[in-house]
């Protein structure tokens, strides 16, 4: 095993080690009584910013694409993983079966969604492939805001007027309302159970990279045309890349949605994109173990510190801008170059 | 009779979105980014007017002329702090989330300023409105200035570039960067100057578009300006006549969607049909292709 | 001997613009062939042409005997053609190693999910793609810096890597855009001796565009020298250059 091999296998325990030690951490405090009440109820939300930073920052950081519809997909997951637990509530009693399958079926079905989006969209690049996901965000949005759906003993209704429209037996069920979304969905998630779907997010994304696959989609990252020359399938990989990362997008949103009494299609608008891209961009743009603590901190902190909370996406804003140009800016790199050469040198080898 | 009115309010929002898409389509063209956060510049403007018009109360053609010169002040100060040093980047991803971060900037700036309660913005049209074939098609007099100063602005700028040295100098830029300094063009400036122009623009948008929508608040500017850029794509972006065709085109589209299809989905209509040009003809109704160079 | 690349009037248009019209050439197995001609003569767009990133207008392409014509460029790569550019394109945020393990992809495989699993599977392949890219970096005596960031070498082992990451995909032909580019006397003697080394050693076809004439005339046995997109002049390396002909589209009248 070569000497980064080893490097690369000891970052990724940490990064899994950071996690674990997180949650027993929470742990204590919670059989201790040192955590807040609110610091409770934002536990599942964590979990599910992880997941969210995280997957974006396959797309982002790894296969090199600006993606500004992850809200979208995030949505799909949520919709189609409650609506399931909402159907199944009656047949399938076990909760924490029913609540592994609705992860799984919101991934899916993001990933159903990411890919027939990804297939047309992924020709395009920078700018346009950009705004084209933000678009994509908002019809997936606005379309569910219209959609009616209930089940009855005839099976399920459709509509996109009213739920009167439905023209349902009386022991059917609403359970898409339009713009009020789905109510009453069980409460299934558990931080136990977001910690284990930030595992396994880690698991799959840091082993990709590392693979074969994850070459590829990188090797396109840093130059599609050399990339092609050496007989790469351009398309493959950027819409592996994109799938998966709208898989595991779906996931997140169904977490959030079984820890919701209403879930709501507007939650899931472009902000919600922006922040995980916030997230991205500030722990470092392709440091998995980055997006993690940036979404980590980044939401407690200023729930941690109220009094804040007025400037805090005033501060994002100018956070993101200085970071950029630090990062990217000409001058600025040569600036560094200069007076913190010392401190960045060793980022010549890659293993940071 | 209905479908008349529609037509005609769907030319006057595609007036507005055409306005802003100038501002997009000419900074894309001669800085080759995507400046996000023209939308909230618009937005600015907005507020500029009000704060005008309502603490000052100034008459609403001064108000105009105040927000123009604020959004014109910030749009330079925007190009030369945030987007500059990014010019000459590695990576269009970093000019493109400097953009986000502006964006974002100017929103929870106005929101700290003038908090969230959206404002009822005064109109500034006075003029009375027209009433023709009897008094069933009623056109109002925000859209008859919304139109002629579209009409206006479009001619205008058209002239501007083609008449005069500032206006070569653009376009020599858009050409080919590099080529333009060689030849004397000072590239800073004239990219300062289309900020200039974008964002002055922009504050005419953001008047016209609150008089005729009259609430007011820091994410006002944000889906119009989205929006904007959509027609600015549909048209061809880089090109001042199909920033022109695209916003109406577009306008129309909405607002017939609203009135015909449905509501709710009149947003979703005009991303899909964002997707249908870029995915069929990427480079917009009057755009030219470029190739990449290998 | 037999034919590695035989091209049969070969022609492309941008527009109204003849950019490459009615180019023969013939290069047999295991001969190193240079492209040679003034700035503009549309030497990279013949590469281009033979790579698939243009589509010809008309002509024939033929690889060992198959008919490549218009194929897209991967399809061009797994059928044997492999090249380099004349502005380095490495892939600057990946290891020298996985430059090279790139330019392995399509000859050894394992599965999305083994890969995610780390399966057995996926390393016994793993290794035996480490063991071939650091024989490849030998050769070119990059192996010391395999851990190294593309972007951080210097630029004439730059060049040499984007050489090892095209042998990587096992081609018959190997196109090389300027090598010779911006090295020193000294550096381009050594990638001379490296070019030989990998004719001999991988029984590579070589084919070059090359603006150093000391490089072209010490290592190419045939040339055929491009002017205005058409073939000026053809033959053995001696011949071409002391065509009067030749003389004159390079040094003007």
């Amino acid at each position: 095993m070569t000497g980064m091999k080893k490097k690369k296998l000891i970052s990724n325990f940490i990064t899994y080690g950071i996690v674990i030690i997180a949650f027993i951490i929470v742990q204590i405090m919670q059989s201790t009584g040192n955590l807040s009440s609110m610091m409770t109820g934002l536990l599942v939300p964590l979990c599910v910013y992880v997941v969210l930073a995280v997957s974006l920052n396959l797309v982002v950081g790894i296969s090199g694409e600006l993606s500004l519809g992850h809200a979208g997909f995030m949505c799909i997951g949520a919709f189609a993983g409650a609506f399931f637990s909402k159907c199944t509530q009656n047949t399938i009693t076990v909760g924490g079966l029913r609540f592994f399958l609705a992860l799984l079926i919101g991934a899916a079905f993001a990933a159903l969604f990411g890919l027939l989006i990804g297939i047309p969209v992924l020709r395009l690049k920078g700018d346009y492939l950009a705004i084209v996901t933000l678009a994509f965000g908002e019809i997936i949005k606005n379309v569910i805001n219209v959609f009616y759906v209930g089940v009855d003993s005839h099976g399920v209704h459709v509509s996109m007027k009213d739920q009167f429209s439905l023209g349902m037996e009386p022991d059917g069920m609403l359970i898409l309302n339009g713009p009020q979304g789905i109510t009453g969905t069980p409460k299934d998630a558990s931080f136990l159970a977001g910690i284990i779907l930030i595992l396994v997010t880690l698991f799959v994304v840091l082993n990709l990279i590392d693979s074969r696959d994850g070459r590829a989609i990188k090797s396109i990252r840093d130059n599609r045309i050399a990339a092609e020359s050496i007989g790469i399938n351009i398309t493959k990989y950027k819409l592996m890349a994109f799938t998966v990362s709208a898989a595991l997008a779906g996931a997140a949103g169904s977490l959030y949605a079984h820890n919701l009494a209403t879930l709501q299609a507007k939650k899931f608008d472009y902000n919600l994109s922006i922040l995980a891209l916030v997230f991205v961009v500030l722990g470092g743009i392709g440091n998995i173990r980055g997006s993690v603590i940036a979404a980590v901190v980044l939401t407690a902190l200023p729930e941690l510190l109220r009094d804040m909370a007025e400037y805090r996406m005033l501060i994002y804003a100018i956070v993101l801008i200085v970071m950029m140009i630090f990062n990217w800016a000409p001058k600025a790199l040569e600036w560094r170059e200069r007076y913190l050469g010392r401190f960045f040198r060793k980022s010549v080898k890659e293993g940071k | 009779m209905s479908f008349l009115s529609y037509l005609i309010n769907g030319i006057s929002l595609g007036s507005v979105y055409a306005i802003i898409a100038l501002g997009y389509t000419m900074v894309y063209g001669i800085a080759k980014m995507l400046n996000f956060a023209h939308g909230d510049v618009i937005m600015v403007g907005g507020y500029a007017a009000f704060t005008c018009i309502m603490s000052a109360g100034m008459p609403p053609l001064a108000a105009v002329l105040v927000a123009v010169v604020v959004c014109t002040v910030i749009g330079v100060l925007i190009e030369t702090i945030a987007y500059r040093p990014l010019l000459e980047a590695a990576s269009s991803l970093a000019v493109l989330i400097t953009a986000i971060g502006v964006s974002y900037f100017l929103q929870n700036v106005v929101l700290l300023i003038f908090g969230s309660n959206p404002k009822s913005f005064q109109s500034v049209v006075t003029i009375p409105d027209l009433k023709l074939a009897n008094g069933t098609l009623n056109i109002s007099g925000v859209t008859i200035v919304t139109i002629s100063s579209c009409i206006v602005i479009m001619l205008a700028l058209t002239t501007f570039i083609s008449r005069t040295k500032a206006g070569q100098a653009m376009l020599a830029v858009s050409e080919d960067k590099g080529a333009a300094q060689l030849m004397g063009i000072n590239v800073n400036k004239t990219i300062a100057l289309t900020f200039a122009i974008g964002s002055g623009l922009a504050a005419i948008a953001g008047v016209l578009l609150c008089s005729a929508y009259p609430s007011l608040s820091p994410y006002t500017g944000s889906m119009p300006g989205i929006k904007a850029f959509v027609a600015a794509v549909f048209g061809g972006i880089g090109s001042i006549p199909g920033a022109f065709l695209g916003g109406l085109l577009l306008g129309v589209i909405e607002i017939f969607g609203k009135a015909y299809v449905s509501s709710q989905l009149s947003d979703a209509i005009v991303f899909a049909v964002l997707i249908v040009v870029l995915l069929v003809k990427p480079t917009g109704l009057l755009g030219k292709k470029i190739q990449e160079k290998v | 001997m037999a034919t590695m690349l035989e091209v049969k009037n070969l022609g492309i248009s941008f527009g109204g613009l003849r950019a490459v019209n009615a180019v023969d050439m013939e290069i047999e197995k295991g001969m190193l062939y240079g492209l040679i001609g003034p700035n503009g003569a549309g030497k990279t767009t013949i590469f281009n042409l033979l790579t698939g990133v243009y589509k010809p207008t008309d002509g024939i392409i033929k690889l060992d005997g198959e008919d490549i014509t218009g194929k897209p460029t991967i399809e061009i790569n797994k059928a044997g053609v492999a090249r380099t550019f004349q502005n380095i394109r490495l892939f600057a945020g990946i290891s020298v190693l996985d430059n090279v393990k790139a330019g392995l992809h399509n000859h050894y495989k394992y599965s999305t999910l083994a890969g995610i699993c780390r399966t057995p599977s996926y390393r016994k392949v793993e290794k035996e793609m480490d063991e071939r890219a650091m024989e490849l970096l030998k050769v070119f005596e990059l192996d010391k810096e395999a851990d190294y960031l593309a972007a951080n070498l210097p630029y004439g082992k730059q060049r040499k890597l984007e050489i090892a990451r095209a042998l990587a995909t096992d081609p018959k032909i190997l196109l090389l855009d300027e090598p010779a580019a911006g090295m020193n006397p000294n550096e381009t003697q050594e990638l001379m001796e490296t070019i030989h080394f990998v004719r001999d050693n991988f029984d590579m076809t070589i084919l070059l565009i090359e603006h150093d004439m000391k490089l072209v005339a010490g290592i190419c046995e045939e040339l055929t020298v491009l002017n205005f997109g058409e073939v000026l002049c053809q033959g053995k390396t001696a011949d071409v250059l002391s065509n009067p002909q030749v003389i004159t589209a390079y040094l003007g009248e």
